[in-house]
């Protein structure tokens, strides 16, 4: 099987979205879920918690400066295809990944490849605020600090300045860096997450519903940066909130029980959704 | 004429209270038939009459046992012959009622007999007879009486359930205060002690005192009757060998709790966390032994070998298999807080490109940095505290040094030497011992108090 | 936006630099992990050693050295009179048989400094042995037999090996005289080793080929069934309380905050206690096993509370629900309802308990289970021991033989408690539930 799979990959760029769905023991996607400048390509992911399918051949690409957002009903796989794009899953007992995922045309579950620098690359904040018991500098400084990405004391200040600010929270914490993280207001620990991720030049971030600890006016802040990082990063949002897919988002992949039903323009999912249970879901019929 | 004799007797008593009083209530309700008129089953009524001929009878026994011995010396006291007391020391007179409560019990008797010393104890076993019989009598008369009174407040009407459950709930709020006043027994004990030691010792000597030396004096006008009681080579010797103990516990217990909780496959992982245990099931006794009859001549001949001169009761074989026995206590602490630190603090560094140890040393430990330091302080006390491995490994020598090869005693080890063997209650070698074992208590209660409070505080953060 | 370079951050990219410090980083990994595999088999070699060593030592003790020797049981030495009285049996001088024995078998040995290193061959024990084989058949007397008589413990210790026979004679317990016989008495087979029965049924004795377990094991058993039974009704009964009728008050977090701190207090400091309250105010005799379990209990005290809490813990509330809601009083439904199903767990750390206190040697040296007591007790208020204690007894014996013995009471010790904890885990796996 992963020998089919890795063969398939070589030739993904060329492989139309019809080819695809003509695979016979998995839902045909709708839509197409290729781009022009891909960054990440996923094609046929399946996913296993043990005898547990997760998800079922999925295939989709993430592009160059655009936010790609995951929706779909609780437990349909959205979050756990999330994670297998930095292998997060790793850390879970009994998951197993097969397919092929590429990140610059490099399969990230080769045997060789490491999932630390991957990581560095495919950065992911996550659906609760988990700032390190640690002070905001440190923080931000964490990855830097592992990773060496800095030479002195000042080129850390500065990069801990530069991450703050493009998260948009600078302004209000320069005053008190050397404060808990955990201090700070559920939007403030999300911000400075988003911070510590950037603070390592990730080219990907994951984000596994990023507002829904949130309220309202934080969530608003948090949307307009997602859509100012676009400029320099790939991004992948998983949200239960279809307004805030609509708001962030270019494209949108429709997620039912491990399937992939239909990926489209954000627009046109949400006007004019091509299959039955996208549908459904948007016009909450169930979700 | 045995007091457990009397407590089966009482408990015979009770027995027959309860069919009695059952029996009445069935009657006094009109018979079987009309039992629903009861106001309780009637097996309560049973109950109300057991509980009422045993639980006043057993408190005055219990009350009557415990001060009978008193009370009957107080009164020898007072009938001593003069011709007896004649130039005697109170101390000495302590002596003598003691030889004669030996000579009234038979056994044997230090001093020679005078036909006087012969006759005051006759006279006491007198009174003791007199007293058992006394004690016979009032506490029957008291189990019966309750059984009576029992009897005539049996009737339909009486809430003998909510009577009886109102008793079992005082005996049990009487139960969960055992432990407060287990407390106070301890605090009292050695304070009352500790009190009248620092009486005849400034405290002033005692903490700062570099001399130890306890030795009893045999006359009241020997040379250095009252022995020197400077504790602080106690005290430096007891934080020696904790010290050592907590450099072998503290990192071994440490990185085989993280090894076992992020590293191990589980299989290992099943496997040796229980084996590692077993070190905490092992009686302290059994490592005194192991200390003193293998690390001890072990260490000994190794440093004989590279021409240190080493004590054959070294501090450094005492700390060492202390230490070994403080590592499960250590690990297991350990891993119940690095287990306690969220998973979404694992992922948020993995996420960012963290190895596994980068993860542990950056993120992990430091979070759970509070919940480990409780647990070494509880292991420190813990230490502090152990008596066995000191008093069989570690020597009785008070030497003020600062090297592990040397002998060293703890403050532990000097309170079971002096408060083993021959003692009087009165002397200061004695009471020296409690003042050792109050400054231990306030030392130990310290550090638990801080280290539950550390850790509580730690676990309500993850919560 | 700012590009991270004109932020100050170096001009090539990320993940270059974390590609080109990786093989660092997996060196430090590799060492951590190697740091903390080697600190978990230290802590398992320390297991293995400490058993090794133990039973290396102990587990000769459970043999014991005989001597064969052709015995004449002369009437005229045991019963002169020929009236075959018990008395006159009991206290005739076997001691007399031996030598007269040893006189046929060795007539060579004339000087008396050797005749009496060849009778102290064997055990001061050995004539009493004679005596209890006459008394249990007295048709023995005027009989020549051959019987296996007790060897002393340093004969004892020379055929276990312990004692070096190259060694030079000035530095050896033994002489080579005996050295010599004993290897006459080898080659003749008239030596040999049996299990030794001594060690389980006699008490202790300054002897070490005849001190045994039996007096110890017997204080044990009896401290630690009164201990039970007076700590564990008061452990279930202040549980009980404290997590289902106490109310929320400071008395409440007073006993709360007692009960953890107690179980922390050093155990020595609880022999204090025991000598001052106990046995000095309210007079119990020291030594017995009613002072020494009454300071056990306390100590088992906060154990049982604790582990009959988190037992009552894990009973539902529906099922309290469902007894009060048929009109069951709060009492009656802990005694009907949530006790039993609470009891397996109750139990469980019943048992952990009393492991504790089987272990437990500190606090009884100052309640004078110290004494060094013969007898083998028969009841709560007899002078008693404790194995835990008899083991420190032994342990401070000079003598090279209480070594192997002292290991062996240890291996005996650890057996039960070992015994203890399995009998903890089976309960507690049988009686497993989940609600």
């Amino acid at each position: 099987m992963s020998t089919t799979v890795e063969a398939m990959g070589q030739r993904v760029g060329a492989m139309s979205a019809a080819e695809l769905s003509s695979r016979p023991d998995s839902r045909a996607t709708v839509g197409d879920v290729t781009v022009a400048n891909p960054r990440m390509v996923c094609r046929e992911v399946d996913v296993w918690y043990g005898s547990k399918q997760a998800i079922k051949g999925v295939s989709l690409d993430i592009g160059k400066n655009e936010v790609v957002s995951m929706i779909g009903p609780s437990g349909c796989g959205k979050s756990t295809f999330l994670r297998c794009l930095n292998r997060m899953n790793d850390t879970i007992d009994g998951c197993r990944v097969e397919g092929s995922i590429q990140l610059d045309g490099q399969d990230i579950y080769d045997k060789g490849l490491d999932p630390v620098p991957l990581r560095a690359q495919v950065g992911m904040v996550f659906q609760k605020p988990n700032p390190f018991p640690k002070s905001i500098y440190e923080n931000v400084a964490y990855g830097p600090r592992i990773h060496g990405l800095t030479n002195n004391k000042a080129e850390l200040d500065a990069l801990v300045e530069a991450s703050l600010r493009k998260a948009g929270l600078w302004n209000e914490v320069k005053d008190r860096l050397d404060q808990p993280g955990t201090g700070l207001s559920g939007g403030q620990q999300q911000r400075l997450c988003i911070a510590r991720t950037i603070a390592v030049s990730p080219e990907v971030i994951l984000m596994d519903e990023p507002c829904s600890a949130l309220d309202p006016i934080a969530t608003a802040i948090v949307e307009e940066l997602i859509d100012e990082l676009r400029a320099n990063y790939s991004i992948a949002i998983v949200t239960h909130s279809m307004q805030q897919a609509a708001r962030v988002s270019q494209r949108t992949a429709y997620f039912h029980m491990g399937d992939l039903i239909e990926v489209g323009e954000t627009n046109e999912i949400f006007t004019n959704p091509r299959h039955k249970l996208t549908e459904d879901y948007i016009t909450g019929r169930f979700g | 004429m045995h007091s457990s004799t009397l407590l089966i007797l009482l408990l015979g008593l009770m027995a027959l209270a309860y069919h009695f009083g059952r029996k009445r209530a069935i009657s006094s309700a009109g018979g079987i038939a009309r039992i629903n008129t009861l106001h309780s089953l009637p097996a309560y009524y049973g109950l109300y009459a057991a509980l009422w001929a045993g639980i006043p009878a057993m408190l005055l026994m219990a009350l009557w046992s415990g001060f009978q011995n008193e009370i009957l010396i107080a009164i020898l006291k007072s009938e001593l012959p003069p011709s007896l007391m004649d130039g005697l020391s109170t101390g000495q007179v302590g002596l003598m009622v003691n030889d004669i409560e030996n000579l009234a019990s038979g056994a044997i008797v230090s001093g020679s007999v005078t036909p006087e010393m012969q006759a005051v104890a006759d006279r006491y076993a007198q009174l003791q007879r007199f007293a058992d019989w006394a004690m016979w009598l009032a506490v029957l008369a008291i189990a019966v009486g309750g059984m009576g009174y029992a009897w005539s407040r049996t009737q339909p009407r009486m809430r003998a359930r909510n009577r009886v459950e109102n008793i079992f709930m005082v005996i049990l709020v009487v139960f969960s205060s055992i432990a407060i006043l287990t407390t106070l027994g301890i605090v009292l004990s050695v304070l009352f002690e500790s009190l009248r030691f620092f009486q005849s010792i400034s405290p002033l000597e005692f903490f700062f005192g570099t001399l130890w030396s306890p030795q009893t004096a045999l006359r009241a006008d020997q040379v250095g009757a009252s022995g020197a009681f400077g504790a602080v080579p106690l005290f430096t010797g007891t934080l020696m060998v904790s010290a050592i103990a907590m450099l072998v516990a503290v990192p071994i217990g440490l990185m085989s709790a993280i090894y076992l909780s992020e590293y191990a496959p589980r299989r290992v992982r099943s496997l040796a966390k229980p084996t590692l245990e077993i070190l905490a099931g092992v009686p302290t006794v059994v490592y005194g032994f192991f200390a003193a009859l293998s690390v001890a001549p072990l260490i000994r001949e190794l440093g004989m070998s590279m021409g240190f001169s080493v004590a054959s009761e070294s501090a450094l074989a005492a700390g060492l298999v202390m230490g070994i026995m403080i590592i499960p206590f250590v690990s297991s602490l350990s891993e119940d807080v690095i287990n306690a630190v969220p998973q979404a603090m694992r992922d948020g560094s993995y996420a960012l490109g963290a190895t596994q140890s980068e993860t542990i040393w950056r993120v992990i430990i430091p979070a759970a940095l509070p919940g480990i330091v409780g647990g070494i302080l509880l292991a420190v006390s813990r230490a502090i505290g152990e008596t066995m491995i000191v008093v069989m490994a570690a020597g009785l020598a008070a030497n003020l040094t600062a090297n592990p090869l040397d002998s060293v005693t703890t403050v532990t080890v000097q309170i079971v030497t002096l408060l083993t063997g021959d003692q009087e209650f009165d002397s200061p070698k004695t009471m020296a011992a409690f003042a050792l074992g109050l400054t231990l208590f306030a030392v130990t209660l310290t550090l638990n108090v801080i280290a539950l409070h550390i850790v509580r505080k730690y676990r309500e953060q993850y919560e | 936006m700012n590009k991270p370079s004109s932020a100050g951050a170096p001009p090539r990219r990320a993940i270059d630099i974390v590609n080109a410090s990786l093989k660092r980083r997996y060196a430090r990994e590799r060492r951590f992990r190697l740091i903390g595999l080697t600190a978990v088999v230290m802590g398992l070699l320390f297991v293995a050693l400490l058993f090794a060593d133990i039973i290396g030592k102990g587990h000769t003790a459970f043999q014991q050295t005989y001597i064969q020797l052709p015995l004449t049981f002369d009437a005229g030495l045991i019963d002169p009179k020929g009236t075959r009285d018990p008395e006159t049996l009991r206290s005739a001088n076997y001691n007399a048989l031996i030598r007269a024995a040893l006189r046929d078998v060795y007539p060579d040995v004339t000087e008396r400094r050797d005749i009496r290193a060849l009778g102290s061959m064997f055990s001061v024990g050995a004539p009493s042995q004679l005596r209890d084989r006459i008394l249990a058949n007295p048709d023995l007397i005027g009989t020549t037999q051959e019987v296996w008589l007790l060897a002393d413990d340093d004969i004892d210790m020379l055929i276990k090996g312990y004692i070096d026979r190259d060694l030079p004679e000035s530095e050896r317990r033994v002489k080579d005289r005996t050295v010599e016989w004993v290897e006459r008495l080898e080659a003749e087979g008239r030596i040999e080793k049996r299990f030794n029965t001594i060690f389980f049924t006699h008490g202790t004795s300054r002897e070490p080929e005849l001190a045994g377990i039996a007096g110890a094991l017997m204080g044990t058993f009896y401290t630690l069934v009164l201990t039970l039974l007076l700590s564990f009704p008061i452990g279930v009964g202040a549980a009980v309380y404290l997590e289902e009728f106490a109310p929320r008050n400071r008395w409440t977090d007073l006993i709360e905050v007692n009960i953890n701190n107690l179980a922390a207090v050093p155990s020595v400091i609880f022999g204090l206690l025991g000598l001052a309250v106990f046995i000095g105010l309210f007079g119990v005799p020291r030594s017995t096993p009613l002072v020494a379990s009454l300071v056990l209990s306390l100590m088992t005290l906060p154990i049982m509370i604790i582990a009959s809490r988190a037992a009552l813990k894990s009973v539902p509330p529906s099922i309290r629900e469902a007894a009060l809601g048929v009109g069951a009083s709060p009492l009656q439904t802990q005694f009907h309802h949530v006790l039993p199903l609470a009891m397996p767990g109750m139990l469980t750390g019943a048992i952990i308990g009393m492991a504790h206190a089987l272990g437990e040697t500190a606090p009884l040296l100052m309640i004078g289970m110290i004494a060094f007591i013969v007898d083998i007790p028969s009841g709560f208020t007899d002078a008693a021991t404790v194995l835990p204690v008899q083991i420190f007894l032994w342990a401070d014996s000079p003598e090279r033989a209480f070594v192997e013995r002292t290991s062996a009471a240890i291996m005996v010790l650890l057996a039960f408690l070992i015994l203890m904890n399995l009998a903890a885990v089976l309960l507690r796996r049988r009686f497993e539930r989940r609600w």
